[in-house]
């Protein structure tokens, strides 16, 4: 087992895991963060895609399961629950994703935002094209593009004209309480009973 | 999909990490974005993960005299925006932006990519093009392999056991017009065949190029012939063409279910003739 500090949509959490631990599995199934979701498992529908920051710190958009765990040690990660802001506003894309009608089953939906979300970090007035192509690691099997391109869109266009931030909303209080158990103490002060076992 | 147990390393030091290697079956782990597909499907089973993540040296771009050196840890996404790769070797990054998908390039890096030597990956072609070389580490110390020579076989690099991929140096190359041709059936799909072109111009004719082919056989593999057709000739399209017409001449491609044999062949005609082309500026529809 290997020891891994991470912040997740701003709660620190620290746990040992199996180096092979996948880190979508790590938020999904350790820290409960069951928003993001298991795809394809082949690194191809980017369902599961998250903010991971670089080591300059910048986040950028990665597939979690093409991550091991251990390799996100000391990094920051906004997961689609990380996005809203208190009392649950919704973030931009959020939002223009449910005004544009942007997903039929839903399934690729969180991915597919975190993906618009990094998309718009770097380029925050793309057009269609450059939407399509910057969506290029992500599935839909509704086949519902053609709405998701529309509310990039529309999203991009909020952000700038409406003065909204395109940045994950900032975690409210309640969200670190409602923690895993050992989410925020310092290792010495997790009580015993809190830190998961491997299953044998 | 889930990995089989394995150990973990993550070394501060390349001397650190070629001492973790001197475990049998270690396998270093560089961005993972081909190294833990495997390893979910279990095609890999190295007991020791060696982690380059943590060696900063491995990072970034620096100028060398006459050379670009890149650290093999500098991801697609770091190659892609960096203004001495935009300057000096053009074509690296034109093959990047083509390399899988956003999320990938974020995570995925140079070194990775070449030391996994896929014959359907982009960027061997494309240092086999440049004339690059590899600075590699090892238990006896470090050595350089020319590019052409560091891609063995399918998925095979000219790496002995215990050695780690440090940097690539690419030869600055200005004056030259590059361009990266690939053809796939999806997006973020392998290239079928890629063409990485890169020729320098003299009072309107070819007076040099380079051309470097992907999945034309186990390893990218230059197009001597065109190379040599090329030479002196304008840089007309009927020219280009006839000289594009030898691009499978020497190849072995293998056939698949995407894609025969003869017609990996065909696609290495078409697509030099677009690659040189476009590298001259005078991209035309097909």
């Amino acid at each position: 087992m290997t020891r891994i500090s991470l912040r997740v949509d701003g709660v620190r959490y620290d746990d040992d895991v199996e180096p092979r631990t996948l880190l979508v599995h790590h938020l999904r199934e350790q820290l409960g963060k069951v928003g993001t979701v298991v795809g394809c498992d082949t690194s191809n529908c980017g369902a599961c895609t998250v903010l991971m920051s670089g080591p300059d710190g910048k986040p950028v958009g990665v597939k979690s399961c093409t991550v091991l765990a251990v390799q996100a040690d000391g990094r920051d990660i906004t997961t689609i629950e990380g996005l809203s802001g208190p009392d649950n506003t919704l973030h931009p894309v959020q939002r223009s994703f449910h005004e544009r009608h942007a997903l039929q089953c839903g399934y690729c939906t969180p991915g597919m935002i975190m993906a618009a979300v990094d998309l718009l970090s770097e380029n925050p007035d793309p057009t269609d094209t450059e939407i399509r192509e910057g969506l290029e690691g992500n599935l839909c099997r509704c086949t519902g593009y053609q709405n998701i391109v529309r509310a990039v869109r529309d999203a991009a266009s909020a952000i700038r004209s409406g003065g909204e931030s395109a940045e994950p909303a900032p975690p409210t209080p309640e969200a670190v309480d409602a923690a895993t158990p050992d989410g925020g103490l310092p290792p010495d002060r997790v009580p015993e009973e809190a830190v998961p076992h491997p299953v044998p | 999909m889930i990995p089989a147990a394995v150990d973990y390393s993550c070394p501060s030091t390349v001397e650190e990490a070629v001492q973790a290697l001197g475990d049998e079956d270690a396998k270093v782990l560089a961005g993972g974005q081909s190294l833990i597909p495997m390893l979910r499907l279990r095609l890999a089973a190295p007991t020791l993960l060696v982690d380059l993540d943590r060696i900063s040296d491995l990072r970034g771009v620096r100028s060398d005299g006459d050379h670009l050196v890149i650290g093999a840890m500098t991801t697609h996404a770091a190659v892609l925006g960096d203004p001495l790769v935009n300057q000096y070797a053009p074509l690296l990054a034109q093959a990047t932006a083509t390399v899988a998908d956003r999320q990938v390039r974020h995570r995925g890096t140079l070194g990775g990519s070449l030391a996994h030597a896929d014959p359907a990956g982009d960027l061997p072609a494309v240092v086999v093009a440049l004339d690059a070389s590899m600075e590699v580490a090892g238990p006896g110390g470090r050595r350089e392999i020319a590019a052409a020579d560091f891609f063995v076989d399918y998925f095979t690099p000219a790496l002995e056991p215990g050695e780690v991929l440090v940097s690539v140096r690419v030869p600055k190359r200005e004056g030259w017009s590059t361009h990266y041709e690939k053809f796939n059936r999806m997006a973020q799909g392998w290239a079928l065949v890629g063409v990485a072109a890169a020729v320098r111009r003299d009072n309107g004719t070819i007076a040099e190029a380079r051309i470097a082919l992907t999945n034309m056989g186990s390893t990218p593999v230059r197009a001597t012939a065109v190379e040599s057709a090329l030479t002196g000739a304008d840089a007309s399209l009927e020219a280009v063409r006839a000289a594009a017409a030898a691009a499978a001449e020497g190849t072995q491609p293998s056939g698949d279910l995407s894609a025969s044999a003869e017609y990996r062949s065909h696609l290495a005609r078409v697509l030099t003739e677009r690659a040189i082309m476009a590298a001259v500026g005078q991209a035309h529809a097909a």
